[in-house]
């Protein structure tokens, strides 16, 4: 596939994403507003909700990425190499200089987000320009690059905020529901109940499943390219090895999880919500390597 | 007759968006080119400096001075790409043996303002290299439309032609490598 039909794909697939969303989103709105005998009034409200919400993202799901992180912006001097290889790889590919941040945090993590080219933001934490040399912190620049120039970046970081507003909306109506139905449920149509319930179920599902269809192959793609832009496999595969062993960073939201170079999330360890369990977007370590080692 | 109308209307706008690829490969090479000069000029800005750090702790030689002076020059004054990769290469070889050199004066290598310009110097090194490679990379897909079938007889029609490869010596990249 050459580089400029993955563009337009991944652009097409953001504006599906976004409309799929508006349109889920509005749809659940006028079943709980069907539930409480004001599904017109709802719909309206979820359909100024969700628009706003993924116009916003489109133009601000990088700052709201960076937020929830907490990533502070980078340093010349203090992060000499990070500076100068996000310098010199984008020399070698074409692009303008990212914008660089770094995560307060002795794990070894690294993402990309923006909505284009012109408006992207490179974050790795210091852990890892701190046990990484700079062969390898060159691997990982590139990877995350090539996920700047394939707009993989616009993609994820809008279907991050997408994906987290609706944890936060689908959290918020749960509780209310719950709250509602222990004090008066009476008069009200039980088979509404059932499909709000559904509804409740489903959305997230179907927000978690669309996170999986996006991500694990970009990765695969985003290593490869990488490598055309390093001409040294070795470096990435490195990285990759010693990032794997110490990739979990506290406080990361799940919604965000996928942006990252390795999974942030610890594996091992249930999440108290169950659907957030669901979240694996992350193709082995052990195969990424295997695949850059016989480059 | 409609058919062949729209057969030949088909082929116009086949012709112009070649026509228009290889325009914007050729901006694109002309942009990598003058890149590589920007990375050029500052790594020859830098290095009136470093001659007259390490003139402050090893005056009489001389030699060495004058060896990256004139490679200096070369490079500033140089006008082809062969010209400016040979005087490159030249440079890159005066600036090993000023390094060489610099080895034997401790107090030299010890020098903070010696070793921000080193680090300086090994950081534009870098970008030189990168940006001959994009510039290589673009030289590379120009080159290749104008050799396959069927760009090939666009590039006749329109008289594009090959772009030289910006080469330089194997070992440069390796050599940039300084420790500390």
């Amino acid at each position: 596939m050459s580089p400029y039909s993955l563009i337009s794909k991944n652009k097409n697939k953001t504006l599906f994403i976004m409309l799929v969303f508006v349109i889920i989103f509005t749809g659940f709105f006028y079943l709980i507003g069907k539930y409480f005998n004001a599904g017109n009034s709802y719909l309206i409200m979820g359909l100024i909700i969700s628009t706003l919400s993924t116009v916003g993202s489109y133009f601000y799901s990088d700052k709201i990425v960076l937020l929830t992180t907490g990533a502070k912006p980078a340093n010349r001097k203090k992060h000499y190499d990070f500076y100068t290889t996000a310098e010199n790889l984008s020399i070698a590919s074409g692009l303008p200089m990212p914008k660089l941040y770094v995560i307060n945090s002795p794990s070894m993590n690294a993402f990309a987000t923006g909505r284009d080219p012109k408006h992207a933001v490179i974050c790795v934490t210091t852990g890892l320009l701190e046990k990484l040399d700079r062969s390898d912190i060159e691997g990982v620049i590139a990877h995350e690059l090539a996920h700047i120039k394939n707009y993989d970046i616009l993609l994820s970081s809008i279907i991050a905020v997408l994906v987290g507003s609706i944890v936060i909306i689908s959290d918020w109506f749960l509780r209310s529901f719950y709250w509602r139905s222990n004090s008066n449920n009476r008069g009200r149509n039980p088979v509404l109940g059932v499909l709000v319930i559904l509804a409740l179920i489903i959305t997230p599902v179907l927000a978690t499943l669309i996170q999986l269809a996006i991500s694990r192959k970009r990765e695969y793609l985003a290593d490869a390219s990488g490598v055309l832009i390093t001409r040294n496999p070795n470096g990435l595969a490195d990285a990759l090895e010693k990032i794997s062993q110490h990739s979990k960073l506290d406080n990361i939201s799940p919604a965000v999880s996928h942006l990252f170079i390795s999974n942030p999330l610890n594996s091992n360890k249930k999440n108290a919500n169950w659907f957030l369990n669901l979240f694996s977007t992350h193709p082995p370590i052990e195969e990424r390597i295997k695949i850059l080692k016989s480059m | 007759m409609y058919i062949g109308l729209g057969i030949l209307i088909i082929l116009v706008l086949y012709l112009i968006a070649q026509y228009n690829g290889f325009i914007i490969l050729k901006t694109r090479i002309h942009e990598a080119l003058s890149g590589i000069d920007v990375q050029l000029k500052r790594r020859a800005d830098l290095i009136p400096n470093l001659v007259e750090t390490v003139k402050g702790y090893a005056k009489h030689e001389k030699e060495v001075f004058t060896q990256v002076t004139k490679a200096r020059t070369a490079l500033m004054n140089a006008g082809s790409l062969e010209e400016k990769a040979r005087a490159n290469d030249m440079l890159i070889n005066a600036l090993k043996s000023l390094f060489a050199v610099a080895e034997a004066y401790p107090q030299l290598q010890a020098s903070e303002n010696f070793r921000d310009l080193q680090r300086q110097l090994e950081d534009t090194e870098d970008k030189v290299a990168y940006s001959r490679q994009f510039y290589n990379t673009n030289v590379l897909d120009f080159n290749t439309k104008v050799e396959m079938f069927p760009t090939n007889l666009i590039a006749n029609i329109f008289g594009f032609k090959k772009f030289d490869f910006f080469i330089a010596n194997e070992k440069e990249r390796e050599k940039v490598e300084l420790k500390f």
